[in-house]
């Protein structure tokens, strides 16, 4: 009996979220009595996942697994899974996890449950807190199966070190046929960019600003910061930022550590993606803007004579700490 | 092209989230509802189809009796007929089981579904549906050409986008950006008027068992009063930001 988690990474390192996962599922090793098994594909080394309670590597070698594809993902998961006798599997939220999970569930025939934000909050029944109604409420779900799938929400549980000895096994699973089906003809993804879902800090931008033409300084923001940018909704609809920066319930869900909103009015929609960040910045020349209730901070008045100044006091503070 | 429209019944974007009978069930009063915002996209690229390739479109949904008025708005939209499985949806593993088994018999090239839904926001049915039909899955779908038997699609990834190329039968988990947001449909007088006569079928479920049980609900916890700092003191901004928030 395990508890197996898939540790993502990127060109061969480990994401951040590889960590939070391996801590999570250290965390439910511990209330149920066992270990933790993590699967890594194609990473290059796997020993740092001991400092958050690792005890057993499944390393995946495979040329054909460089490039990720949902279904073969899945296969290899699901033997892991198997060998291991896992009773939870933990993955994390990123587009490639909440790919693969539903295909890994029907397989294992296991419940899952996906934007999960704490450690279960009993084991029989084996009961986990998620959020519902795009983070306007919490559910409390009960996953009945003997085998449970979660998908932990982003920066819900963070990390927790926990320092373990690590045994690594290379695992070279049979891959069916069909797993390659869909088939990757071509990836486009801003390399020097940070991207929303692994940002710390998000800095976001609304109708407010007017224009397209006017996001150069909240690109500065986000330079200086080292931040991912984001948007509201009418502004990827205009066509002043890209699809992708779009933000909400039917965007993208932010959970940073710190939200930075300007001239964004706070619309019920735009709320209900924002609201598991930590931190609220709101900037707005409206004083009744109903994003200032749901802000921690809040300053009144035109972006276009605040932000320029603000740029150049984060980036002498930057240096400073630096 | 034979298509197939997956449609969940929702709460309008708007809705105040409140719980009754001891928090354990979700407040419909005074909620209106709709088309999931991530399903309407996808009925809408479904009607390019319809119009440029000549796809015929059902959809289907999960449900009791209440979710008829949304299927005949998407039949208002310009889908061909509806499915409607009766027996109210309990979670995605049992919504899956019941669309798979209908399909099975449907011998459809492309079903289209939503990312996820806006109220539990589950993020499986799609890909569970796949798995158990045996079909290709391509999730967040922002793009979608089919060309005979073969579909090209674009997927957005974290901090990007890929294209792919696959077969049919597939399944899609759409989004925004498979149709822009001003392609939308209002359904127009004529589009009601037609609705009404197109062909909504009831069947009985499979009697699928649910993976997962809500137990009930609640809500965050408000939040302490907002910290207004003046435009000329962006200094105490900065070190509000540092100290006390610990976010820079
Ligand atoms: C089904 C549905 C789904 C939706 N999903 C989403 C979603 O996922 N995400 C989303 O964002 N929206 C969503 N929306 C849209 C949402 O309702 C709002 O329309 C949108 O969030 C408003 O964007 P905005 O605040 O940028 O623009 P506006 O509402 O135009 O507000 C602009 C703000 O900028 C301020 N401002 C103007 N000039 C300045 C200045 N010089 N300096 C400082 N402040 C200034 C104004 O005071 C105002 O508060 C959805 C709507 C529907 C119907």
């Amino acid at each position: 009996m395990s508890v197996l988690v898939y540790t993502e990474s990127e060109e061969g390192k480990f994401k951040k979220t590889a960590y939070e996962v391996a801590s999570y599922a250290r965390g439910i090793a511990d209330m149920l009595g066992t270990t933790v098994t993590a699967v890594t594909i194609n990473a290059e080394e796997t020993s740092s996942l001991g400092a958050y309670g690792v005890n057993k590597v499944l390393h995946v070698k495979n040329e054909k697994l460089k490039q990720f594809s949902a279904s073969a993902y899945a296969s290899t998961l699901e033997m892991a899974a198997k060998q291991e006798d896992a009773k939870v599997v933990v993955l994390s939220s990123s587009a490639n996890a909440r790919y693969l999970a539903p295909l890994l569930a029907v397989a294992l025939e296991a419940g899952y449950a996906s934007n999960v934000v704490a450690l279960p909050t009993s084991q029989e029944p084996f009961k986990v807190k998620r959020t519902a109604f795009t983070n306007k409420a919490f559910s409390h779900t009960e996953i009945t199966t003997p085998v449970k799938i979660i998908s932990l929400g982003k920066n819900a549980f963070g990390l927790k070190e926990a320092e373990t000895e690590v045994q690594e096994e290379d695992f070279s699973p049979e891959l069916p046929e069909n797993a390659f089906n869909v088939a990757v003809q071509s990836v486009d993804k801003a390399k020097d960019k940070v991207s929303i879902a692994d940002a710390e800090i998000v800095v976001s931008a609304g109708r407010g600003l007017k224009g397209p033409e006017n996001w150069e300084m909240i690109e500065e923001m986000a330079d200086i910061l080292g931040a991912a940018m984001a948007c509201s909704k009418p502004v990827s609809d205009l066509g002043w930022r890209p699809h992708g920066e779009h933000v909400g319930q039917t965007g993208k869900p932010v959970a940073a550590n710190l939200y930075i909103a300007v001239g964004i009015s706070g619309a019920i929609q735009h709320l209900a993606g924002i609201n598991s960040s930590k931190t609220k910045l709101v900037i707005n020349n409206d004083p009744e803007a109903p994003f200032f209730k749901a802000a921690d901070y809040g300053i009144v008045g035109d972006a276009f004579e605040i932000i320029p100044r603000l740029n150049e006091k984060l980036k002498a503070f930057k240096e400073q700490n630096s | 092209m034979k298509i197939l429209v997956c449609i969940s019944h929702v709460p309008d974007t708007t809705s105040k989230i409140n719980f009754t009978e001891n928090d354990t069930q979700f407040d419909t009063n005074g909620v209106q509802f709709v088309i999931n915002p991530n399903d309407e996209f996808g009925l809408t690229r479904a009607m390019w189809f319809k119009e440029k390739q000549n796809a015929t479109i059902d959809i289907i949904n999960v449900g009791g009796p209440e979710t008829e008025p949304t299927l005949r708005k998407a039949l208002a939209i310009g889908a061909d007929s509806a499915i409607r499985i009766n027996t109210p949806a309990v979670d995605g593993f049992q919504v899956a089981k019941e669309l798979s088994h209908v399909i099975k018999n449907g011998n459809y090239d492309l079903i289209i579904a939503g990312r996820e839904s806006i109220d539990y926001n589950g993020a499986m049915v799609p890909g569970m549906l796949a798995s158990l039909i045996g079909a290709n899955f391509v999730n967040t779908c922002i793009g979608l050409e089919v060309e005979g038997d073969t579909a090209t699609a674009v997927r957005e990834i974290d901090g990007g986008k890929e294209t792919v190329t696959t077969s049919l039968p597939l399944v899609i988990g759409g989004q925004k950006g498979i149709v822009e947001e001003s392609d939308l449909r209002i359904p127009n007088m004529r589009g009601i008027m037609m609705a009404r006569k197109k062909p909504l079928n009831v069947v009985e479920p499979q009697g699928a068992s649910a993976e997962t049980k809500v137990e009930s609900f609640d809500k965050p916890a408000p939040k302490g009063p907002t910290k207004m700092v003046d435009a000329d003191n962006l200094d105490e901004l900065i070190d509000l930001l540092h100290n006390e928030a610990k976010a820079i």
